[in-house]
């Protein structure tokens, strides 16, 4: 499997990552390595094998909805890098 | 008093030998002279150790001791610690202060433990020898020039050079074995679903499993019963009882079958290291056990249907660190695409960073049937392999590592190297069965590890098992050169 820089570039804004120009083509040769080794699982037939996603095959418990988390607001926007009037900033989105 | 085992302390501070504010102040001043030659802490909580020593020495003396009143532990610092930073070895969490506790930080506090600190980890928990993290790499304390293999590098150093009685790790995909075996420890990752993951920064969600690293099987078994139980902050928790550990240990193994798998012995293992696995065997033989060669035939797909796996459920559980909420935000970002964008890479170092590309690779459109799902569908013949052998056998038995520690930057070059560290770890954790590994012998005067996997929610047995072969021999009992010269 040989990745261009084109197709880091592509992983890139999927992971929403800057990888800068400079690194570029040893990223792409690191993940090439690493695609190769995984590309022996492509060997195997494995038609009649149903995937597992969990290694219990346990199924996602249900409670009933109801509120049990007192709110930290206070708390949680404490560490934020930037808060007003209990809201997260973030830059302009829309003008 | 650093030499003594969590059950000697817990039967010296019961008598009255010493207090746990002693303990305490005794590794809190071994940490300060001695850590700087490991680096296998990222942060030190003298005082507030300090003040929980105390609280502990009150609550003995009042007669309302916990089993683990007053034990100095230590935390890798991927579980959250209110108002105590949790970095997770990364520049993006360098000043996070977590607003809540783990379930395990909660859990092992009203076992009584005293924290002395958060240890150092590879970033993330992404790495097999804690050079990745952002507060710089761990030393081995057999020899600083070597890795103390990872991701718990800085709780398996801390417990080998004596600075705690036991730490907490977590393993994805060997991250508790490895580094046990690396630095010479007893380390075990329970059943997945055994220890609550709340709390626990998640790297790869099916896979992670957090466990005690200590000085001993009995140890072992005195913390993971502090850690284990039903949480329903955690939905993958799982509700099957939790046993007594300790009563179990020390009965006799006579008749016990332990599985050889064929594969584990292969090329790629160190002969050096065969042979000290070879003898742990007979020894284990001697005490009553069968030894049965079996077959795990998907073993060598275990590597790339984690690599896969691991990276796939990292990228999606990674996409949290925004800049927005906490963590990391990069200077003057130009719009939003531009925060997260510039955030991630200056928060993220190069590890991760190529984690979540792969992950991002094998799950975008056109890849996922190729990659994820063959990835999944392996992952059930490697379950399927196991319940095969268990079918026959009791527990399996093999290396823990294809390797002693390794000098440091031997492999950070290559990737594909350095997950090949984990080749005999990764299968369990795709299973999600348990896992121990205990020391089983020197080679070159580093230490060999001796991994002993079990059944579904069988960790009384492997405890007992590590715990009668810690009786009849002594590997778990020796430490670095420079330790025991030490007066």
């Amino acid at each position: 499997m040989n990745l261009d820089d084109n197709d880091i570039r592509k992983l890139a804004t999927l992971a929403r990552i800057n990888v800068d120009n400079s690194i570029i083509e040893d990223v792409a040769h690191k993940i090439s390595d690493i695609l190769d080794m995984i590309d022996q699982m492509q060997a195997l037939d494995t038609s009649a094998v149903e995937p597992m996603a969990n290694p219990l095959d346990a199924i996602q418990p249900l409670r009933p909805d109801q509120v049990t988390e007192p709110n930290q607001r206070e708390a949680f926007q404490a560490i934020a890098p930037a808060t007003e009037n209990g809201l997260y900033l973030v830059p302009k989105v829309i003008d | 008093m650093h030499r003594l085992t969590i059950a000697r302390i817990v039967e010296g501070l019961g008598k009255g030998d010493f207090s746990s504010m002693e303990i305490t102040r005794h590794y809190l001043d071994r940490i300060a002279k001695l850590d700087p030659n490991y680096t296998s802490f990222i942060t030190v909580t003298a005082e507030q150790a300090m003040r929980q020593a105390q609280a502990a020495d009150q609550r003995r003396k009042q007669g309302d001791a916990p089993p683990l009143c007053g034990v100095p532990i230590a935390h890798k610092d991927i579980f959250c610690t209110q108002g105590t930073r949790t970095s997770c070895g990364s520049r993006m969490l360098d000043n996070f202060i977590p607003p809540y506790s783990a379930t395990v930080v909660e859990n092992m506090a009203a076992a009584g433990c005293v924290s002395l600190g958060k240890t150092n980890m590879d970033e993330f928990a992404m790495g097999s020898s804690n050079e990745t993290s952002f507060y710089g790499a761990v030393h081995n304390p057999w020899d600083t020039g070597r890795v103390p293999g990872g991701s718990s590098g800085g709780s398996a150093a801390a417990v080998a050079a004596q600075l705690c009685a036991a730490a907490t790790g977590t393993d994805t995909g060997g991250s508790i074995r490895q580094p046990a075996s690396l630095c010479g420890i007893t380390g075990l990752k329970p059943t997945y679903g055994r220890v609550s993951r709340y709390g626990m920064i998640a790297f790869a969600s099916s896979l992670d499993q957090a466990g005690p690293m200590a000085r001993s099987a009995e140890d072992a078994a005195l913390l993971l019963q502090a850690m284990a139980g039903h949480d329903p902050r955690d939905s993958t928790s799982s509700e099957v009882a939790v046993p007594d550990y300790s009563a179990g240990l020390g009965q006799d193994i006579d008749g016990l079958r332990i599985g050889l798998p064929r594969q584990y012995f292969q090329q790629g293992l160190d002969p050096a290291i065969a042979d000290i696995i070879q003898r742990a065997l007979i020894e284990l033989q001697r005490l009553g056990a069968v030894l049965v060669d079996i077959d795990l035939p998907h073993s060598s797909l275990s590597v790339p249907a984690y690599y896969v796996i691991a990276p796939a459920e990292a990228s999606a559980n990674l996409s949290r660190f925004d800049g927005v909420r906490y963590g990391h935000r990069c200077e003057t970002p130009v719009d939003l695409n531009d925060m997260y964008c510039r955030s991630r890479a200056e928060g993220f170092g190069d590890e991760v960073k190529r984690r979540i590309l792969v992950g991002a690779y094998v799950l975008s459109a056109g890849y996922y049937d190729a990659y994820y799902r063959q990835a999944q569908k392996i992952r059930r013949l490697i379950k399927n392999d196991f319940l095969t052998a268990f079918g026959q056998v009791d527990v399996i038995a093999g290396p823990t590592a294809p390797g002693t520690a390794f000098a440091m930057g031997a492999k950070s070059a290559d990737p594909v190297q350095m997950y090949l560290e984990d080749i005999y770890t990764i299968a369990t954790n795709l299973a999600g069965l348990p896992g121990i590994s205990i020391p089983a012998g020197l080679s070159n005067d580093l230490p060999v590890g001796l991994q002993i996997i079990g059944n579904y929610f069988d960790e009384a047995r492997l405890l007992n098992v590590a715990h009668r072969f810690q009786q009849t021999t002594d590997w778990h009992q020796q430490g670095p050169a420079t330790l025991t010269e030490e007066v």
